[in-house]
């Protein structure tokens, strides 16, 4: 293997393991926030301890995932220039401002005032502190507001001109309001909302379970997560959709890729299942629901779709010879997998809720099933990173589209040798943390006890 | 004065903010070392609601120079490449052990953490201190602005007194921040103690690195960065009187206005080049060849003038918020 391929799984290995604590820190600091909006319009003095030690118990597992997200976040901006040199030098004029803004506006945000949360319990009014904690939250999303306004380019690029083979910003106007920055964003914010929905219902579901003395508390938290889940996956099912739609327009290749449509058609159909075989440009064989995928696209039973055979074809013509058709199969079935996923998890989260306001306190009758729920937990995570998979994977072998392959972008002083090193290293480093942090979160989990006794 | 020269001088005041900033927080994890587990928590606790913001002026930083000087950015951390995969195993240990030692009680555990903290506090300012030596010594970069050496190559006698230089400098330095914020008299008065070989210490590297500066760098053709250099030195030798008479507020300053001196003296030995090309002076980096666009360079400017006054003001309300000595846990 060689620098090359070597620093695309680097940046793999290192982008998915970031983005299993982006999405918590993008839904679990509004949720936390919420919980604090609570605790401070709440009356009663009891309700006011267990509130304001519900609002630490996940701020707690909060503030583990957000340090954690923090430092890997840091290897992600230094990864464009370590291993993407020529990237960097060929978009950096168009790049390095969303990144500079990420952190001019909302790095420093959410770390500056996450650090007086944290600390400022005794130091500030409560509603002070309450702000502090949805001033972490947005600070938050505008960052990934940020990041995908530049991801979007690559994805999508609008607003540049080409100068002295450099791309060149022409219009920042255009960048920010990049149509691909919407649906990208609305997915990540929806996606963020229900694994950080998901994470507290499972963690409610295990303390009803196993807590005797918390679990009045979790019943209600268990609720308000489920709504607010809900709210969270129908969001991401509707950017979802807009957005694919939109794919028709901004990147044909990319979606046509993702349902294995090799050649045009008008109606085209969806395939639930294929045999995909790339070297021949064709499925062996499929199961298709005849209209389908051009009422998804279309909204209507007519409609032509272009196959990827003709837009190879039409990439040829555009571009030169060369090969432009991403890695079908694993398109194919990572979108199987993420919808699958989200729908397997919609039906838990609406079960549970159905139990949880139905028998309130009385679903602790259900305890050996909320015990398995932690079983569940890896199910938002898997569909976020097929999420990323499909849309990273889904521009091959461009790195921005239409503009520069993803060969020409990687450092050329690099040898196999020095990515391999920095490879097994963060791989190990990660690894090591994330059996430190789950411990140390779990602990606390079990520990930690919300009742109305002062400490 | 153009636009390239505008970002060259925010590019130094990011610097010069991380420098000072996240400098008392490396010096502070420093110094963590030989410490019994309540004074440890104590030092960490002084730190504990500002270095996650400090650390952002160094992503700041990092971004900016993305955003107005790509080549810069590509070629700098291209080359820096097993020095920065170091620094940012370093960091991730450091930033995760902050938020996880109290998380677990048990004294293992915590020394473990620990333990991460004075690593990852250590090994960034050292090799800051090896970076910026670099790259005003200059570097084997060829016409297309590639690296062309090995890692190795990074490290001379002059960098590596570049890098001790850094560490003694920010652990002298969290020194007179951690006066300012404990209450603890005994650590008070130990602290005092140790501030007087620290500063010693820092000044006696100071004056090995600005005499290898001058002998190793073109820094002499631009006798101004040389004169900075020796200015500063004259600044922290009152800051190691200051701290050794107890006079808490002169010492921090003092310290801080050092740093903030250097890493200016820095970037004036550099100007306009931003990375000096060992092979070539035609092949160095400078604000010209290695920038963005004015469109690109305009735009930045509007946003840094709005937003780094905004950043000071509500970074700076933490700093009050929190300007209570830490109690003995």
């Amino acid at each position: 293997m060689d620098a090359l391929i070597l620093s695309r799984l680097q940046f793999a290995i290192t982008t998915v393991y970031h983005f299993l604590f982006v999405p918590v820190t993008l839904g679990l600091s509004i949720f936390v926030a919420l919980l604090e909006l609570w605790y401070v319009k709440s009356g009663s003095y009891e309700e006011r301890i267990k509130l304001k030690k519900l609002v630490k118990f996940f701020g707690t597992i909060f503030l583990i995932n957000f340090a954690m997200g923090v430092v890997t976040g840091i290897v992600q901006e230094f990864h464009f220039g370590m291993n993407w040199s020529e990237y960097s030098r060929f978009m950096g004029d168009i790049f390095g401002a969303p990144l500079a803004l990420e952190a001019l506006t909302a790095f420093f945000l959410e770390s500056t005032f996450i650090g007086i949360w944290v600390f400022g319990w005794d130091r500030l009014s409560e509603k002070l502190h309450c702000a502090c904690i949805w001033i972490v939250a947005f600070g938050s999303n505008l960052s990934a507001f940020w990041i995908l306004v530049a991801n979007s380019f690559m994805q999508h690029p609008v607003g540049y001109e080409i100068q002295e083979g450099r791309a060149v910003m022409a219009s920042f106007f255009d960048l920010v309001t990049n149509p691909y920055v919407l649906g990208e964003y609305c997915h990540a914010f929806f996606a963020g909302l229900t694994t950080a929905g998901f994470l507290v219902i499972v963690v409610s579901a295990w303390k009803i379970a196993t807590d005797e003395v918390s679990r009045e508390m979790f019943v209600r938290t268990l609720r308000r997560a489920v709504l607010f889940t809900l709210f969270g996956i129908f969001g991401v099912m509707g950017s979802g959709h807009l957005h694919t739609q939109y794919l028709a327009t901004a990147n044909p290749m990319k979606l046509s890729s993702i349902e294995a449509l090799w050649e045009t058609a008008d109606p085209a159909p969806f395939a639930i299942v294929a045999d995909i075989n790339q070297a021949a440009g064709r499925n062996d064989s499929e199961i298709a629901v005849p209209y389908l995928f051009t009422f998804m696209v279309h909204n209507s039973f007519s409609g032509e779709i272009k196959g990827i055979n003709e837009l190879q074809r039409e990439a040829v013509e555009k571009y030169g010879s060369g090969y432009y058709v991403p890695d079908v199969k694993g398109l194919f079935w990572s979108f199987r997998i993420m919808v699958g996923v989200g729908g397997a998890m919609m039906a838990i989260v609406m079960v549970t809720g159905l139990l949880a306001f139905y028998f309130g306190e009385e679903i602790k009758k259900f305890a050996c099933c909320l015990k398995l729920m932690p079983l569940l937990l890896p199910l938002p995570f898997i569909a976020n990173s097929v999420g990323w998979y499909i849309a990273e994977a889904g521009r091959q072998p461009w790195i921005v589209v239409g503009l520069q392959k993803t060969v020409e972008a990687v450092s050329p002083n690099l040898t196999a040798w020095d990515v391999w090193a920095t490879l097994i290293g963060f791989t190990a480093i990660y690894l090591f943390l994330a059996v430190l942090a789950v411990f140390a979160a779990v602990r606390f989990i079990n520990r930690t006890k919300i009742t109305e006794e002062v400490e | 004065m153009d636009l390239n020269v505008v970002w060259f001088i925010l590019i130094a005041v990011l610097f010069t903010g991380f420098f000072i900033l996240e400098g008392f927080d490396y010096g502070v994890g420093m110094l963590l070392i030989g410490r019994p587990e309540a004074e440890r928590t104590q030092l960490i606790r002084a730190i504990g609601p500002v270095w996650d913001a400090n650390e952002v002026w160094m992503i700041t930083a990092g971004g900016a120079s993305f955003a107005a000087f790509p080549h810069f950015y590509a070629s700098m951390f291209s080359t820096f490449y097993m020095a920065l995969f170091l620094m940012l195993m370093a960091l991730i240990m450091r930033g995760v052990a902050f938020e996880l030692r109290g998380k677990i009680d048990n004294a293992d555990w915590r020394t473990f953490w620990d333990g991460a903290i004075i690593f990852g506090s250590f090994v960034p300012a050292l090799l800051w201190g090896v970076a910026m030596a670099n790259l005003l010594q200059g570097l084997p970069i060829n016409a297309q602005m590639h690296y062309v050496g090995t890692f190795f190559d990074l490290l001379s006698p002059y960098t590596i007194v570049a890098g001790i230089f850094f560490v003694l400098l920010f652990a002298f330095h969290g020194a007179t921040f951690l006066s300012l914020r404990l209450a603890d008299e005994r650590l008070l008065l130990d602290l005092r103690k140790k501030s007087k070989c620290l500063g010693a210490a820092a000044w006696l590297a100071y004056l090995a690195f600005t005499i290898l500066t001058a002998a190793e760098t073109d820094v002499m053709e631009h006798t101004s960065g040389v004169l900075i250099f020796a200015s500063a030195m004259g600044v922290l030798s009152a800051g190691w009187e200051f701290a050794r008479d107890g006079r808490q507020h002169s010492a921090f300053t003092t310290t801080a206005v050092t740093i903030a001196m250097t890493t200016v003296g820095l970037f004036v030995a550099l100007f306009p080049r931003l990375m000096v090309s060992s092979l070539n002076p035609e092949w160095s980096l400078t604000i010209y060849n290695a920038a963005s666009t004015q469109n690109t360079l305009f735009i930045m400017t509007i946003a840094a003038v709005i937003f780094v006054p905004i950043v000071l003001i509500y970074q700076g309300w933490t700093y009050k918020i929190f300007k209570e000595r830490i109690k003995t846990v």
